[in-house]
């Protein structure tokens, strides 16, 4: 008697290359060219230390009489200098790949913590409904109430008011927790919504007439199923959060002046817009633009590309 | 012999994906003479309720009737331009659709869908719409109809709605009415009397009716013919005692047979094993080979066409094996 | 020898009234729904009993009541002797979890989209330890799952692969192979093969009955569909607005249903065969849940209705081995 032979299932790679996201992927030239610069400006920004023409912060490298130089193909520019200086002789290049990096980190690590709270107290409110469900909606109605650059502000004086000596890394932190704060609305609202959907199919009433504990519930089966819409959510928050970020620095209550991100960047270089040295604030946000613009065309398309699944 | 009202040709509806063109109904042919009630009858997959929308002309992009005519009096409306088949529906062809949660525009009251309906086909004015809409109203056996004409779905019970939708379908007087799974949305006892309504309002009203369900009881109950479909093609046809009785093909026995009936008590149901083919897998030859306890090898190979199998056509090749021994 | 499931007096009243602040505001009264409302019944042990009735009746809430999703407002329920609602000893109740299961009516919501079928047949072997995946018991998991599905007419090899990948009725049997995974000896049905056609649903309930005959399983049968209940059934309970209003061996509802609603829905079942049988019409609508008539339930419906049913709630009452809550039954006027 032969033993039937049993073809493995096809793995996840293979899985995902066969499905319609994918396909879609492919079928989207602006998901192509979105993706294509994401990658590059995230590219630069992550191996900056090798990708840089220069290093910015090193003083023994700079030179007072490279200042305030045009870009290359201006007259006067020099092809060491692809984007031009600033008033201190930097490359703006290399400035630009430094400050997307720390723009970047705090964009992603600020949407990370926004997605723990948000996602996590959306599916408790969800989940357990009644006074609890109530008291978390409550608290989300009071903060979308004030705009999110007042609360960035405020939790960002108090921090300040709080550790006035502060060394960078917990400025760093206290801005992301700023901007977080300022996120996780959105998420819990739309998990909220999902997990009231899901508790109430049968798959869940299934596992509880089996047994399993309400946290078990809520985390293996219903998390799963939720997470769609915020994915996509997500990839915009990206964007408005690295536009935050770059919005507190310009006001000067974000980064530390020690680590530029391209916010502080846009700040220092409006100062000599008027004299005629635009490249000192344009290419910075510039890079701003690409990187923002890129992460929300690929959320756009995201949300396309999920949505006949998600039904 | 007289005209028929609607005639279907060789009807083809085909779906391109981007991993190839699933063809959803193959060669669908039938007639509907005019008063007359043909019920479409087959499983989830068949295609009965595709059959309905390419009619009506409300096939969902991508689909597309690939080949084919529809001819209703005589006049082609399967190629007929968006503007020109709007005319034709609701004026020609009313239809009711299962749900009548969402048949219904929840924003406004239901005399306010009747009028809009009768005064975009029918030259009265709105105070004539308005009577006719009330007079429609009382035939579907709403009680108080000129107080309830101004009120809005959600304050209908689920039967009312669905008289209500009737009361729609049949507001301008169309020569066929294409009803989708009319009653299965509804409780045991509403299904009954929407049926006995359906069947006698559209008597009266002198409206041919194709009837679309999965549900054999209803169609014993309404139709005078039927026809049975099985993956995008027509099975069996004939009338509705015949088919239902003596059934011709294995798939109409086999469905038959997995009817629980309330008059006999049976230890197992006979099943059908397997499922439906799925649109992108169907067999060769005839379609429902692979689960056919009569197969034969010509069956896996050729498709047969409907053949006279006595009093209904059946697509089977064990009908013309029959017909030739006698 | 006592039935395995005992319910006496059994009531869920559900609170639907509008927002504490929409009331003060708007003055509006507590609304409650009695979905619900003093049902007594048992079940044998390797028997089925059938609860039908229409679309409010409380059927539903009767099978999520057993199975514990509910909780009872009122009434007790007792399995094997034991009260279930006392059994609120962790362990006790985990151990009655394992002899009770639950089949849901929609093959599409009731198996996690996101999960492998092992995965989702495995959960109550997972959950009541009965086999333990990570101390080296997985290949032991996907024998049992194996095992199970093929008890259930599908393949071993489907263990690796997801919910959407099924038919309907696929789907149901891993529904009916996951129930089965602890063993248990009763099984709640909440209309399992509505969602399923003609065909389909004739295997499922073929593979029902064969492994009911296999096992020895105790069924709950909900339907709304009379012709399926006939197939199933050993004993018919027929629901109207929460309450029992014929209960009776199988042979005897079909053969001679004595309350009214139950002969308006014997009748109102389409003739597929044709046989020309006289029917009465049928009259009316299920009254609004939140505001039931008074006395009987049915009498705005009923063609026998007198000024005793209007005013006084008829009880349960025994008649020629069927129990029938109807006063013309009982005064003999039907």
């Amino acid at each position: 008697m032969t033993i039937p032979v049993v073809p493995p299932a096809p793995g996840a790679l293979a899985r995902f290359l066969d499905g319609d996201v994918w396909h879609s992927f492919k079928a989207s030239p602006m998901a192509i060219v979105a993706a294509v610069i994401a990658f590059v400006c995230v590219f630069c920004a992550v191996f900056a230390n090798w990708v840089a023409p220069h290093n910015p912060f090193d003083l023994v490298t700079l030179d007072l009489g490279d200042a305030r130089l045009p870009p290359a193909w201006i007259e006067d520019g020099k092809s060491k200098f692809l984007l031009g200086t600033d008033d201190q002789g930097r490359d703006i290049l290399s400035a630009v790949m430094f400050g997307a990096r720390i723009s970047l980190l705090v964009g992603l690590a600020s949407v990370l913590l926004s997605l723990l709270v948000g996602v996590g107290l959306g599916l408790l409110s969800g989940f357990a409904g009644g006074k609890i469900d109530g008291f978390i909606m409550r608290i989300c109605d009071v903060m979308l109430s004030f705009p999110s650059i007042l609360i960035a502000l405020l939790i960002d004086g108090v921090g300040r008011a709080v550790f006035p000596n502060a060394h960078d890394t917990l400025a760093f932190g206290v801005l992301i927790l700023a901007i977080s704060l300022t996120g996780w609305v959105q998420y819990a609202r739309t998990v909220r919504g999902s997990t009231l959907v899901e508790r109430n199919k049968e798959y869940v009433q299934a596992a509880r007439v089996i047994g399993v504990s309400p946290y078990r519930i809520m985390v293996r089966h219903v998390l799963p199923n939720v997470l769609g819409p915020v994915l996509v959510l997500a990839t915009i928050q990206v964007a408005a959060a690295i536009l935050t970020e770059a919005t507190l620095s310009f006001l000067g209550v974000g980064v530390p002046p020690t680590s530029p991100s391209l916010g502080t960047l846009i700040r220092v270089g409006n100062d000599f817009l008027f004299s005629g040295e635009w490249w000192i604030t344009i290419f910075p946000g510039v890079m701003l633009v690409l990187i923002a613009l890129s992460v929300n065309l690929l959320g756009d398309w995201l949300r396309d590309a999920l949505n006949p699944r998600l039904r | 012999m007289v005209a028929p009202l609607l005639e279907v040709r060789h009807l083809r509806v085909e779906f391109p994906t981007r991993r190839g063109t699933l063809l959803a109904l193959d060669d669908i042919s039938f007639e509907i003479a005019p008063g007359e009630v043909l019920g479409i009858v087959g499983e989830s997959g068949a295609g009965k309720s595709l059959t309905g929308a390419a009619i009506i002309g409300l096939l969902d992009p991508p689909g597309r009737i690939a080949g084919g005519e529809i001819r209703l009096e005589g006049q082609r409306i399967d190629n007929l331009p968006y503007e020109q088949m709007r005319a034709i529906r609701g004026r020609k062809i009313g239809a009711i659709f299962q749900d009548p949660l969402t048949s219904l525009n929840p924003l406004y009251t239901i005399g306010r869908q009747l009028t809009e309906t009768i005064q975009t086909h029918l030259p009265v004015s709105a105070e004539q719409a308005r009577q006719r809409a009330i007079r429609l109203l009382q035939e579907t056996g709403i009680p108080a109809a000129e107080q309830r004409i101004d009120q809005y779905p959600h304050q209908f019970s689920g039967g009312m709605r669905q008289r209500v939708v009737i009361a729609l379908a049949l507001a301008a007087e169309p020569k066929l009415i294409v009803a989708d799974e009319p009653t299965t949305a509804l409780d045991v006892s509403i299904q009954a009397q929407i049926i006995s309504l359906l069947k006698r309002l559209c008597r009266e009203h002198g409206a041919a009716v194709m009837l679309v369900t999965h549900d054999m009881g209803v169609i014993a109950e309404t139709c005078d013919r039927v026809a049975v479909l099985y993956a995008g093609r027509v099975a069996e046809m004939g009338p509705v005692a015949d088919v239902i009785h003596r059934p011709q093909h294995p798939y109409t026995a086999g469905l038959m047979g997995s009817i629980p009936a309330m008059d006999e008590d049976r230890e197992r149901l006979l099943q059908i094993d397997g499922s439906m083919p799925r649109l992108n897998a169907i067999p060769n030859g005839c379609a429902f080979n692979p689960r056919c306890p009569k197969v034969m090898g010509r069956c896996r190979v050729e498709r047969p066409d409907l053949m006279d199998a006595g009093a209904t056509r059946a697509a089977c090749w064990l009908v013309e094996a029959q017909s030739v021994v006698v | 020898m006592t039935a395995l499931v005992e319910v006496q007096d059994l009531a869920k009243v559900f609170d639907v009234s509008a927002p504490w602040l929409n009331r003060v505001i708007e003055r509006k009264p507590r609304l409650f729904v009695h979905a619900v409302d003093g049902v007594s019944f048992s079940i044998e042990r390797g028997k089925t009993l059938a609860l039908v009735g229409e679309s409010g009746c409380g059927k539903s809430t009767v099978a999520r009541l057993l199975v514990g999703l509910y909780q009872p407002t009122r009434g007790t329920v007792r399995f094997d002797g034991q009260a279930t609602g006392a059994a609120r000893d962790p362990g006790e109740l985990r151990l009655l979890r394992r002899r009770m299961q639950m089949i849901f009516q929609d093959p599409y919501a009731s198996l996690n989209p996101r999960w492998k079928v092992l995965d989702i047949v495995g959960e109550p072997l997972r959950e009541h330890a009965l086999v333990n995946p990570s101390k080296g018991g997985a290949g032991e998991m996907r024998d049992r799952v194996a095992a199970l599905l093929q008890s259930v007419g599908l393949a071993a090899a489907d263990t690796e692969k997801f919910p959407h990948q099924f038919s309907g009725g696929q789907r149901q049997r891993i529904s009916i192979a996951r129930a089965l995974a602890t063993q248990p000896e009763f099984l709640v049905c909440d209309e399992p093969t509505s969602a399923l056609d003609v065909s389909v649903q004739a295997q499922v309930l073929n593979i029902m009955k064969d492994l009911q005959r296999k096992q020895g399983l105790t069924y709950l049968f909900i339907s709304h569909n009379l012709a399926v209940v006939r197939h199933v059934a050993d004993q018919v309970g027929v629901m109207y607005l929460g309450r029992l209003v014929e209960l009776a061996d199988k042979a005897d509802l079909f053969a001679k249903a004595r309350h009214p609603y139950t002969r308006m829905l014997l009748d109102a079942i389409p003739d597929i065969h044709m046989s020309g049988r006289r029917r009465t019409p049928v009259q009316g609508e299920v009254p609004n849940p939140l505001s039931p008539p008074a006395g009987c339930a049915f009498h705005p419906r009923c063609p026998n209705a007198n000024a005793r049913c209007s005013a006084e709630r008829p009880a349960l009452k025994t008649f020629a081995g069927i129990q029938v809550a109807c006063h013309a039954v009982e005064e003999g006027r039907i």
